[in-house]
């Protein structure tokens, strides 16, 4: 089964300040399929974040699987608070960039 | 499939609410839905006008992020239609920042729009969220502990110092006491986005729970809904049982996903929201398809704080800002970038008195927006644009500073270079005065034995 990038699983892929010092990221599928199959998959867990962003554990604050919305959800503290200089994503929507190129392994909705 | 909030309200007691745009001013209402929504027989127009989104400038110079116009604009139309439909309107965080210098520009423009449009006399409200810093560092000396945020330490005396302006974040209170002393129009400062629209349902007794909620899910307009499209209205009804959200831009529908998608927005956590007296706890929230456009939510549970404390937010000035900006196409150079940073910069620390002055150098095509947290940084593109941002306390030192960083840049000296007529490409060989640097000093809470006390209120008229 092809592995396939999470951009073309995901329905929303965003990152957005929560408050001045953190970033939080939204992952969220359309359907319960995807959504079970991506979590499931374990390419999203504390220990991807951490190695995509190269970053300790210590710096996630929160990391939850929201049901209602089927939505993975995960916030980091900032390096220094939003537009502090040198900042250059005052509002933090581009964190989420690097999320998009995931990939998840086959046996998702479109590989049955 | 029941018939839609839009053309019904519900049998029982309810408090319908309009809401046209999720940061007033910021960008302007889109008047098609609004329309809409105000046919819908809305008890209330509400909007937040704030944000700490636009940076710790805005609060530090005490000024706005958008022009006045786009200001008055909304205004404009928020006001014409209450008063036309005799509901009050209701503003929170005037000016994005919510100081008091907004809540008078608001005030301000109201005053004008109601003589210029000739609108009968009505009541107009207005609450400031101001601390001043002597006020703080007063209750700080006679032992208020200011407990730091998201891990921040305690406060400190030296940041306060560091410190220009301080706003705290008031909860319903401001706005039921102007509610109950009549207002037509209330103009609010710094405030909890949910306050706005929860202070209204608490007043006629609606449980807590749902006008939190309430006000969660609306506080944005129509980032609720789905397909994305900003600005436009979304209209919510509160009962004693449930809320329920609808889209009034015709393309547009609340779906569950769409609500509950939006009720983690910009929150470390979907489960809770925190305000001045308690938080809601989500957890068990309900989201159900109400009619095709309709979502109906059931569940949120209301926790009133053992403590009264108001989020604090301040911010300071680092100083004065000149911006340069340069690009880079040699291989080589961009292999070794680092280093002609590097050069730059200690030609800074040569030619400048030591310290009181910073350079920041933002590499776009390689790390710029995610720093230290960019994968791919060790694989940089063809071409680099750096943003030179030197910071200083006189904009003499900072242009100086700045015009080191940028044009040494050009002089760095790379041991195998091929080419010796410049390192760097210039876009302008100059300089750019930029607004000041600020940085966000306070994001602490203050425990407080009222939660009124910070925010006075002023009942005065408009209109002719």
């Amino acid at each position: 089964m092809a592995s396939r990038p999470l951009s073309e699983i995901a329905k929303t892929i965003r990152s957005k300040n929560a408050g001045v010092d953190r970033i939080t990221f939204d992952v969220i599928f359309a359907d319960r399929t995807a959504y079970d199959h991506v979590r499931h998959s374990g390419v999203l867990s504390r220990a991807a974040v951490c190695q995509v962003f190269g970053i300790e554990d210590a710096c996630i604050t929160d990391y939850v699987e929201f049901d209602p919305a089927l939505a993975i959800k995960f916030t980091i503290r900032r390096t220094s608070p939003s537009g502090s200089p040198g900042d250059a994503d005052i509002f933090g929507s581009q964190h989420s960039g690097p999320l998009l190129g995931i990939m998840v392994p086959g046996e998702g909705p479109d590989d049955r | 499939m029941p018939v839609s909030i839009q053309q019904r309200r519900s049998a029982e007691p309810s408090l319908r609410i309009v809401c046209p745009n999720g940061h007033l001013g910021f960008a302007p209402i889109k008047p098609g839905s609004f329309a809409i929504g105000c046919a819908a027989e809305p008890d209330l127009i509400c909007a937040d006008s704030g944000s700490c989104d636009v940076g710790p400038g805005p609060l530090g110079a005490d000024v706005s992020s958008s022009p006045r116009q786009w200001q008055v604009q909304d205004l404009e139309a928020m006001l014409l239609a209450a008063r036309r439909l005799g509901v009050p309107m209701i503003i929170g965080s005037a000016g994005d920042t919510g100081s008091n210098s907004r809540v008078d520009l608001f005030v301000e423009i109201i005053r004008d729009l109601a003589r210029k449009h000739r609108l009968a006399k009505f009541r107009l409200g207005h609450f400031y969220s101001e601390i001043a810093k002597d006020e703080l560092r007063r209750r700080m000396a006679a032992g208020a502990a200011i407990e730091g945020l998201d891990e921040r330490a305690a406060l400190d005396l030296a940041t306060l110092d560091a410190t220009d302006r301080i706003v705290a974040v008031a909860g319903v209170h401001p706005y039921i006491k102007l509610l109950d002393a009549g207002a037509d129009v209330i103009i609010g400062g710094r405030s909890s986005d949910c306050a706005i629209f929860a202070a209204p349902a608490i007043r006629r007794g609606f449980p807590p729970a749902l006008a939190y909620f309430y006000g969660k899910i609306l506080e944005c307009a129509s980032f609720c809904a789905e397909p994305y499209a900003a600005k436009e209205s979304v209209l919510g009804e509160i009962t004693m049982d449930d809320v329920k959200v609808t889209a009034m831009l015709p393309e547009q529908r609340c779906t569950i996903a769409s609500v509950a998608g939006h009720a983690m927005y910009e929150r470390a956590n979907p489960f809770y929201e925190h305000f001045l007296g308690g938080h809601i706890d989500m957890r068990d929230c309900r989201y159900e398809q109400y009619d095709e456009r309709t979502v109906r939510i059931t569940g949120p549970r209301y926790v009133a704080a053992e403590e009264l404390r108001v989020k604090l937010e301040g911010s300071g000035k680092i100083g004065e800002r000149y911006v340069g900006i340069v690009g880079v196409r040699d291989p080589y150079t961009i292999a070794h970038i680092d280093e002609v940073i590097a050069w730059a910069r200690r030609q800074a620390e040569e030619q400048l008195p030591a310290g009181g002055w910073e350079l920041h150098f933002t590499v776009y095509g390689r790390n710029a927006i995610l720093g230290e947290l960019e994968p791919l940084k060790a694989s940089p593109a063809h071409e680099l644009g750096i943003v030179v941002q030197a910071i200083a306390p006189t904009r003499e030192l900072a242009e100086e500073a700045c015009m080191i960083g940028t044009r040494q840049m050009f002089y760095a000296r790379l041991p195998a270079v091929k080419g010796t007529a410049g390192g760097i490409a210039f876009l302008l060989d100059e300089v750019m005065p930029a607004s000041p640097a600020y940085r966000w000093t306070i994001n602490h809470t203050l425990p407080l034995a009222d939660p009124l006390e910070l925010f006075p209120t002023f009942v005065t008229e408009a209109g002719v």
